[in-house]
């Protein structure tokens, strides 16, 4: 062993050590179990935790280096799931009663990846329902709390993977990402998260919430650890037919490239959102200053949609949801409320399985696609995308990335937005757009509020250039402190 | 096409009854009232014209790709009815279908 703690390793310096053979996956494992044990009652990141099937597949992981077999990119790499990706004899209830004691009969693409690169995946993180919430505080099974103040959220939807890693109860996660569930828990946290290009990882296996705009991708606490997850679940599937056949770079590679000469795009629109915090306005506007003197050529764009996005969301995410959603009924999987008929057994089966905001989505998008105002709400949302997706190809013109705030604000007081939906939707009012238009974005730690709470940096990029979000996000990694800068209590 | 600036509690009892939500007298009231907020924030995009612009479904443009016409494994059946409530000689059992009684 190299010195120091085992949870602070990060994904490659573990998959370094265990191929090495400097600490064996089967110890990395016991720690990674042990600290979740003693430490995740007070934060109510995990949902379930498979101790006896990490510890196998850490065993595994030992025995074939002991073989002398050629071990993966993840090798003994504790990674947590998202329990909205399905996982084979683990149950997986995305945050929901309606899938309460499910135990999927398969795994998702990303999880059967995972696997096969090494990692061992120790369980499944906390979310909000159906992945609709940002914050965590729709979870069916309880709150997760953000490491660095116990009374905020860690952001949602993906909170739970997103605290997990903070608190180094594990070097990775993975989450997904319909309108910043991945960026914005990663940004309220003070780590590395992505959303990759729709269609860039399979969809295959993840509860769908909104399929257009759906996508899985990495949590880490480094740039390049990220890089190397996102490298091991990227790639065509043929079970997912908007999974894209087109080859996957080296994501590893893109980090340590010279940021000389990249273009970056500072949105001018950004200033004038009226939630904007005064501390993340302050620490972006030094992130694109340190960004400028590594050698970046930043200049303004314009993206006049974007204010839209929102609105648009809004529409379009619930209306595929309400569509999405329509599976969970009772017949198949998932507890049934009996009625006198097949009609009210679904109703009360519905009723009874979906918490507050999951059944607000439903009856919004129900509405927005229901006769007579489809053209009203659905088709004049999805043209208003079309605008945002404009936007975003005629400032790609002009420049290589995009770069604005993940969040407008530092992590808020769990219970702070939970009775008013529209604020709590502002939340993710800077990471809306991409999504909406498809592009990659990665969110990186640029800050601290006064009272000591991380601060996220968003960079955006075209469609299928992750790497130059890597190049840029790892560059300005390596030149800033904010990479050293952990949750006390849990490092 | 003109649309409502609010949604009244019976359009919300309306759009339950097709959704299948068995909703509370209470929770329509507060429904209603949650709907006409969120749909008078995205009565925003009135201020936009768009009468041509092409409407975006899907971000990246994709051709639907085939796969070779070869059968392979799927679920067995006693997986695909291992979580369901009820079963019935390799079937799903559901309740009786009996609308608009």
């Amino acid at each position: 062993m190299s010195g120091g703690p085992l949870h602070k390793l990060g994904v490659v310096e573990t998959a370094e050590e265990v191929a090495r053979g400097g600490v064996s996956a089967v110890e990395v494992a016991k720690a990674a179990i042990a600290r979740i044990a003693a430490r995740d009652r007070e934060l109510g990141a995990f949902l379930y935790v498979d101790a006896e099937g990490a510890l196998a597949e850490a065993a595994e992981v030992d025995r074939r280096r002991a073989r002398g077999e050629s071990l993966g990119a993840l090798a003994g790499v504790p990674v947590a799931l998202k329990d909205v990706l399905c996982t084979r004899g683990i149950p997986t209830t995305s945050g929901s009663r309606v899938l309460e004691g499910w135990i999927p009969p398969y795994d998702a693409t990303v999880v059967t990846r995972l696997r096969a690169a090494g990692a061992v995946l120790v369980g499944k993180t906390n979310m909000d329902e159906m992945a609709m919430g940002s914050s965590t505080e729709n979870s069916a099974y309880g709150v997760a709390r953000n490491p660095w103040s116990l009374d905020r959220t860690p952001g949602g939807s993906s909170g739970g993977s997103a605290a997990a890693t903070a608190a180094a109860f594990v070097p990775a996660a993975l989450g997904t990402d319909t309108g910043g569930s991945i960026r914005q828990p990663a940004s309220l946290c003070g780590i590395v998260g992505v959303k990759p290009t729709y269609g860039r990882v399979s969809r295959w296996g993840l509860v769908a919430f909104a399929s257009s705009l759906d996508q899985a991708g990495p949590f880490a606490r480094s740039v390049r650890d990220a890089a190397r997850i996102l490298g091991v679940i990227a790639g065509h599937d043929r079970r997912d037919a908007t999974s894209v056949q087109r080859g996957v770079p080296s994501y590893e590679a893109a980090c340590g490239r010279d940021p000389r000469g990249v273009r970056v795009g500072y949105v001018r629109e950004t200033a004038a959102e009226k939630g904007l915090d005064p501390s993340v306005r302050h620490a972006v506007a030094e992130a694109v200053e340190k960004l400028a003197s590594l050698g970046a050529e930043v200049r303004e764009v314009s993206l006049p949609h974007a204010h839209h996005g929102l609105a648009v969301y809004y529409l379009v995410a619930p209306a595929e949801a309400s569509s999405n959603l329509a599976r969970f009924d009772g017949m198949r999987y998932g507890p049934r409320v009996t009625g006198n008929d097949l009609a009210s057994t679904y109703a009360k089966t519905r009723a009874r399985g979906f918490g507050k905001e999951v059944r607000r989505r439903i009856m919004l998008g129900t509405y927005a696609l229901s006769a007579g105002y489809y053209e009203a709400f659905y088709l004049k949302a999805q043209k208003v995308r079309t605008l945002i997706r404009q936007d975003f190809e005629r400032a790609f013109g002009e420049v290589d990335v995009i770069v604005g705030p993940t969040s407008p604000t530092p992590a808020f007081r769990l219970g702070e937005k939970v009775s008013d939906p529209l604020s709590m939707y502002l939340a993710d009012v800077f990471t809306l757009p991409a999504s909406l238009a498809g592009v990659p974005a990665i969110s990186v730690p640029c800050g601290s509020s006064d009272e000591g709470l991380p601060i996220g940096l968003q960079l955006v990029a075209p469609a299928f250039e992750e790497e130059r979000l890597f190049t840029l996000a790892h560059a300005y990694e390596q030149a800033t402190r904010w990479k050293d800068r952990h949750p006390h209590a849990y490092w | 096409m003109s649309k409502p600036a609010s949604i009244d509690e019976a359009e919300v009892r309306k759009v339950a009854a097709l959704a299948r939500l068995e909703l509370d007298d209470a929770e329509v009231a507060t429904m209603a009232t949650e709907l006409s907020s969120i749909l008078g924030y995205v009565a925003s995009l009135d201020t936009l014209v768009v009468s041509s612009v092409e409407p975006t479904a899907h971000a990246v443009a994709s051709v639907s790709p085939l796969r070779d016409d070869i059968a392979e494994e799927g679920l067995r059946r006693d997986e695909a009815l291992a979580a369901a409530p009820q079963t019935f000689g390799g079937a799903f059992v559901v309740p009786k279908v009996k609308e608009g009684s």
